[in-house]
């Protein structure tokens, strides 16, 4: 009794989202409608690169604007393997993984001798470079992109080519990677980062070289966030350079002020609710990026918690 | 006894402004050592170059021998410096108990333990706890740091110091905005720490200075006009035509 009693609301709320990715296969089979699948794959990757985001820009306030570049780099760590066929899916991902903590780790270490808008700035440039490094990249598809004729293999282990094992094979990293952070967030270094977010001069003055354990929480979200990049390249079964254009990286911040930031179910509802209305919104009118700004613009005046705010503040009331 | 810490000839100017001068400095072991003057003396900048947060442009610091004086803030910290600021530098949007959770943490390794919950660690929330006990913040632990009174910041920032486990204190006006009563509460508790710490106090209110301090320092626009026991400072003339005018100095 002890343990239902103290099920606290996000422990409910985890388990239901869960419950309901878990089980929605199941519904699109019985009613044939294949297309859900397909935009909740879209969602759950954009939840796993805003999560990772989210641990930087939420946590340790480091608000970057060119989050979007690893998705790219993720995505083009599969597909140009996969344009020489080979497709050894944990050589990609090995690849998404590294190239993606290395150019974090680079560019960081001189974004992060910036602070504030100098940060923006300078996390934008670095991305608008490997945008335009991919487009000037002829071989690659240049601006037009390239198709992924083949997508991961992982042997006998595991075929992504079938839409319900790729399904699976991204919920269950949603699942590793939010249970990543979470472990992460709550640890000595998690404090050390939400520390350095609070207030960077005190945190020095105890004794912490915060610049360094802010580069190493940038180098994890960024290794994430490359990993989203090579689900994403497996799902769309194309990438091109737009993947990294600098609004890529402005949709992944919508999304994390969106869902509600430092929270670890967020990422989920900001891409939930990014995923819906782009679809529903872009059937109405061609002007739908309107009306998210004025989404956007009423969540930050009225609800700074985000959708995770409002939906905690209603569940709780109960 | 060789001193904790010696400053020869520090000077720091902003433009053309010198904020300290030529400052020459002895703390010795175990002494509460005060620094007074004027507002716009240089003192808060002289705490903060030896806390590290400023850089000198001349002279050199001292601690326990070894040179600090291009040494970063969280290195000197390590070594057993700890300093508080006068207007209040804390991470307001964590609880209490996080606060000073951090700074033992800080004084324990490193910090790169990715997994396990920090706020389970027992050896590290006891000594938390203890520095809080310290300045009798204890009940207070779990409320938002923001959420605290004036008078209660000013103790958690003695708290977070503590924490550090330092072996000097740098104490930079911590009965600032105070009323007499939360003075009277700090004083009492830097009185318990007297015989653990070495102290550097920076602070207006003349009371707490001469119940608290063993030698006094008075600064006048940057310079040192006189460091001696409370008792001699009190009849200096320097001191009282420039920095107390004709006033008399009550407080014991």
């Amino acid at each position: 009794m002890q343990i239902l009693t103290n099920f606290s609301f996000q422990n409910r709320s985890v388990t239901l989202v869960f419950s309901v990715l878990f089980l929605l296969p199941v519904y699109t089979s019985l009613t044939g409608n294949e297309f859900y699948l397909d935009l909740v794959n879209r969602l759950m990757i954009l939840a796993i690169a805003a999560a990772s985001l989210n641990l930087i820009l939420g946590h340790g306030g480091m608000i970057s604007f060119g989050h979007a570049a690893y998705l790219g780099i993720g995505a083009y760590s599969v597909g140009i393997p996969a344009y020489y066929d080979i497709n050894n899916g944990l050589l990609q991902l090995f690849l998404a993984v590294t190239v993606s903590g290395i150019f974090a780790l680079v560019t960081g270490a001189i974004c992060l001798r910036t602070k504030g808008v100098y940060f923006i700035m300078i996390t934008m440039a670095f991305t608008q470079m490997v945008f335009f490094g991919f487009v000037s990249i002829e071989e690659y598809g240049g601006d037009d992109g390239l198709v992924i004729n083949t997508r991961s293999s992982f042997g006998q282990l595991l075929n992504i080519e079938n839409n319900l094992n790729l399904y699976y094979f991204i919920l269950i990293s949603l699942v590793a990677c939010l249970f990543l952070i979470h472990k992460i967030v709550r640890s000595q270094f998690g404090l050390v980062i939400e520390g350095s977010r609070s207030n960077d001069q005190r945190m020095r003055s105890i004794g912490f070289d915060t610049y360094r354990y802010r580069l190493t929480c940038y180098v994890i979200a960024g290794c994430m966030c490359g990993y989203a990049g090579a689900l994403l390249g497996n799902f769309t079964n194309f990438i091109s350079p737009e993947m990294m254009d600098w609004s890529a990286s402005g949709e992944l911040i919508f999304i994390v002020i969106l869902g509600g930031t430092g929270s670890i179910l967020g990422p989920v509802f900001g891409a939930a609710a990014f995923v819906i209305l782009e679809e529903w919104l872009s059937s109405l009118t061609l002007y739908w990026h309107f009306i998210f700004g004025a989404l956007l613009i009423i969540v930050v005046l009225f609800a700074k918690g985000g959708i995770n705010g409002i939906l905690t503040y209603f569940g709780s009331g109960k | 006894m060789r001193p904790i810490l010696s400053v020869e000839g520090l000077k720091k100017s902003f433009g053309g402004i010198i904020a300290t001068n030529n400052i020459h400095l002895q703390i010795e072991q175990g002494e509460i050592h005060a620094i007074i003057g004027p507002n716009g003396a240089g003192k808060t900048t002289l705490i903060s170059q030896l806390s590290g947060d400023l850089n000198p442009d001349k002279g050199e610091i001292f601690f326990n021998g070894h040179s600090i004086s291009n040494m970063p803030p969280n290195k000197r910290s390590l070594l057993g410096i700890a300093r508080t600021f006068q207007i209040t530098c804390l991470m307001l949007d964590m609880s209490v108990l996080d606060n000073v959770t951090l700074a033992v943490q800080a004084q324990n390794g490193h910090s790169y333990r990715f997994w396990s919950d920090a706020r389970h660690n027992n050896q590290v929330i006891q000594t938390a706890s203890k520095a809080l006990e310290q300045v009798g913040l204890l009940d207070r632990e779990n409320a938002k740091a923001s959420d605290l009174s004036h008078g209660e910041h000013r103790q958690l920032e003695i708290a977070v110091a503590l924490a550090t486990q330092p072996k000097l204190l740098l104490l930079d006006e911590p009965m600032a905005g105070m009323g007499t009563e939360e003075s009277q509460k700090l004083i009492m508790i830097l009185e318990k720490l007297k015989p653990h710490k070495t102290m550097i106090l920076i602070e207006h209110d003349m009371a707490a200075v001469f119940a608290l301090a063993d030698r006094i320092t008075v600064m006048v626009y940057g310079e040192i006009i006189a460091t001696g026991h409370p008792k001699e400072i009190r009849s200096n003339p320097a001191v009282r035509r420039a920095y107390l005018g004709d006033q008399e100095l009550h407080g014991c």
